[in-house]
């Protein structure tokens, strides 16, 4: 057990180390300077220029530039090349907004697929498991950006509330309630978009194991010697059929950056994905870089956890 | 005479095989054919592509039989069917169906014509972006399952190592550095063939056979690094590298194919690993197939099953991930139509030009749609699981 988490340690080490070289390689060699993202800018004399490149080591060759840019990251000292201010101590706060629409997103999507997934497989066949499956290939083959504008123009112009947005700007003489309805209301639609690929891609997984599970001698055997369906599908089946999810429940922690690109920028919502995307039309390398390499640990750690979680709860499991 | 028509029965009976022979594609078929949404998914998948294919030769070319960039700007945001004015409008600049079938643009663009230019689009990144890989996915795949268990040599990893580093190196900014690890590498080639010539002997002498230590295998060095590239955040990634390369089709492309082969990496390697214990592989080797015949010819026909279905459920997120970038305004330059871009043109509209948005969005869906159901399809199928049953 100790020499598997010593392994697995140092080997996503050295993933990341290589993360963390392939990503700044392929920053930094793309055509292109960040120095002159901004040519027609009077402010930008060549002094300026020169300046802000040496400013930001960006007059080094490039491997200094790489072990200056870490070490910056690692004793939090990085600073964004736009306004100057300390990268992670935005990120920390655009986090924060993206923290509610993460969770809401989250619970949405595992309290929902669970109950239609092995609904689904006890009844397979059913009227309820076909249309079950071809709803959830259109939510899986529906565009993000697309559904997001089908919900704005049934939510504004049906329910007449306003979505864009964390809140809506001026409220502030309305009673606690209105503004926690307010307050609802932005964060819904954003977090079911978030949630709708997440929905079907579990139902269906949720269905195929309990399938499978289904299919095995002993839920026959609970079967035959006159057990109620309730205990033959949840007790025998279901118990076993959890255990691929115990390490989907690291998986879900690098949901947290990526994906939310699209829907942050339709919604107007100050989280990171927005941030990361303002990064990106800037050319501010050092949020770009931050926001991939945090994102790689949080791989890194989701699949640790979920090896772990599967060592702990699989006693068939033994390294 | 009774005899003679006796025996001709027994040797007609004998000639036509007890049981109905049915080629692979006959019986595959059949399956297929009883799976209704595949089969849905399949004639749209068809239809799709007859679209796109007439799409680019109706809109391209100086004289297009339908125009995508004539502006008209007094007949701006007309909805679906509607007919053009004839008392503004000048007869040469008619849509050439005589009405707006998908309505138009702010700027009086035929959306009917955008949609036709931009489903080549579609079309072509998603087929070339799982093309780059399916292609990259079968070699390292390939190697990994099947010389998998090959050590690499620490003098060949070093030296690989240091040429890269001197390559780009020399090529970016350390010329001096670069050029030194790449005359040493090249210095270390020449010594180790030359003395290969000379004495006829391929191992260094004692004091130096350290450096031929065996390190870890090419498993593992292609599993390391597919793990290495799931670690990126693609769509983020993806977004970056575009963002950053000048706007183009082609960019877009590779950059999808480059950032999506580990999961026919993973495939084709499993299927390897399995394939090449079994005895028809051992048969071939025994009598003096060569290794890429072993690997093409007899390995590959039985491992591509699985990355057939992927690379169809590919096709659906590629298309999905182009679309995605467009709507963010990157990609395609813009007076060329695609379907995300006229989405991400429309957004300005959608209440009072809700075509703009439902027309490429659904659009987008049917066909995403019909490459998931097809895809499904395809590996209900081929899984030999099923197929016992009929």
């Amino acid at each position: 057990m100790l020499s598997f988490i010593g392994r697995s340690i140092i080997q996503k080490a050295v993933t990341l180390f290589f993360v963390s070289v392939i990503s700044f390689l392929i920053i930094h060699l793309a055509p292109g300077e960040p120095s002159q993202v901004d040519p027609l800018n009077p402010k930008f004399t060549p002094e300026m220029v020169e300046r802000f490149r040496k400013e930001f080591h960006l007059d080094k060759p490039l491997y200094v530039q790489y072990l200056y840019f870490y070490r910056d990251l690692l004793t939090g000292r990085i600073v964004s090349w736009k306004d100057n201010q300390s990268v992670l101590q935005k990120i920390w706060e655009r986090f924060l907004n993206s923290l509610p629409l993460f969770i809401v997103g989250t619970i949405l999507t595992w309290t929902l697929s669970f109950p239609v997934g092995i609904r689904s497989a006890i009844n397979r066949g059913s009227p309820f498991d076909r249309s079950s499956t071809f709803v959830s290939y259109l939510l899986i083959s529906i565009p993000g950006f697309f559904f997001a504008y089908v919900l704005i123009i049934l939510v504004v112009t049906r329910l007449q509330v306003p979505v864009i947005g964390m809140e809506t700007f001026g409220m502030g003489d309305a009673g606690p309630f209105s503004i926690a309805m307010d307050r609802i209301w932005h964060l819904l639609i954003p977090s079911v978009l978030g949630a709708t690929g997440g929905i079907a891609v579990l139902s269906r997984y949720v269905r195929g194991q309990m399938l499978e599970v289904e299919g095995q001698d002993y839920v026959r055997t609970a079967k035959a010697k006159g057990l109620s369906s309730d205990d033959v599908h949840y007790k025998h089946a279901l118990r076993n059929a959890l255990l691929p999810f115990v390490t989907m429940f690291g998986m879900i922690l690098p949901g947290l950056i990526g994906g939310s690109v699209i829907i942050e920028s339709i919604f107007s919502w100050p989280g990171m994905g927005r941030m990361a995307y303002e990064a990106i039309l800037a050319r501010d390398y050092p949020i770009i870089l931050t926001v991939n390499f945090i994102s790689a640990v949080l791989v890194l750690i989701g699949t640790f956890v979920s090896d772990l979680l599967y060592l702990v709860v699989d006693p068939r499991i033994r390294l | 005479m009774e005899y003679q028509a006796k025996t001709n029965s027994i040797n007609a009976h004998l000639d036509t095989p007890a049981a109905p022979k049915k080629t692979p594609f006959q019986e595959f078929w059949l399956l297929f054919r009883q799976n209704r949404m595949a089969i849905i998914g399949m004639v749209i998948f068809v239809l799709f592509f007859l679209t796109a294919f007439c799409g680019l030769l109706l809109t391209s070319g100086t004289d297009p039989l339908f125009d995508p960039s004539l502006v008209r700007l007094q007949e701006k945001l007309l909805p679906p069917m509607a007919k053009p004015n004839p008392q503004t409008l000048p007869p040469e600049s008619f849509p050439t169906l005589g009405i707006y079938l998908f309505g138009t643009d702010d700027l009086g663009r035929d959306v009917f014509a955008r949609m036709l230019q931009g489903a080549w689009v579609s079309l072509t990144v998603g087929f070339v972006a799982v093309g780059i890989a399916v292609v990259i996915g079968i070699f390292m795949g390939g190697i990994a399952g099947y010389f998998g268990q090959h050590r690499i040599r620490l003098d060949h990893l070093v030296l690989v190592m240091g040429m890269t580093t001197g390559a780009f190196l020399y090529s970016f900014q350390g010329l001096k550095w670069g050029a030194a690890l790449l005359i040493a590498g090249h210095v270390y080639i020449f010594l180790l063939v030359g003395r290969r010539l000379l004495t006829g002997r391929s191992q260094l002498p004692p004091a130096l056979r350290g450096l031929q230590m065996n390190t870890f295998s090419v498993d593992t060095l292609i599993m390391r690094l597919v793990d290495i590239m799931l670690c990126f955040p693609s769509f983020f990634l993806i977004l970056t590298v575009v963002a950053l390369l000048p706007a183009s089709i082609y960019n877009i492309m590779i950059v999808i194919g480059l950032t999506s082969w580990m999961g026919a990496t993973r495939f084709v390697r499993a299927e390897f690993l399995s394939l090449r214990e079994l005895d028809f592989v051992d048969a071939a080797r025994a009598l003096g197939v060569g290794n890429i015949r072993i690997i093409f010819r007899h390995m590959m026909p039985n491992a591509i099953a699985p990355v057939l279905v992927s690379a169809t459920i590919g096709i659906a997120s590629a298309i999905l991930t182009e679309a995605g970038l467009s709507f963010l305004g990157f990609g395609v330059p813009p007076p060329h139509a695609t379907w995300g871009n006229i989405l991400s043109d429309g957004k300005r509209f959608i209440f009072d030009a809700p075509w703009l948005t439902f027309v490429p969005g659904i659009a987008i869906l049917i066909v995403v749609l019909a490459f998931n159901l097809f895809g499904e399809g395809l590996r209900d199928v081929l899984n030999p699981k099923l197929r016992d049953r009929h």
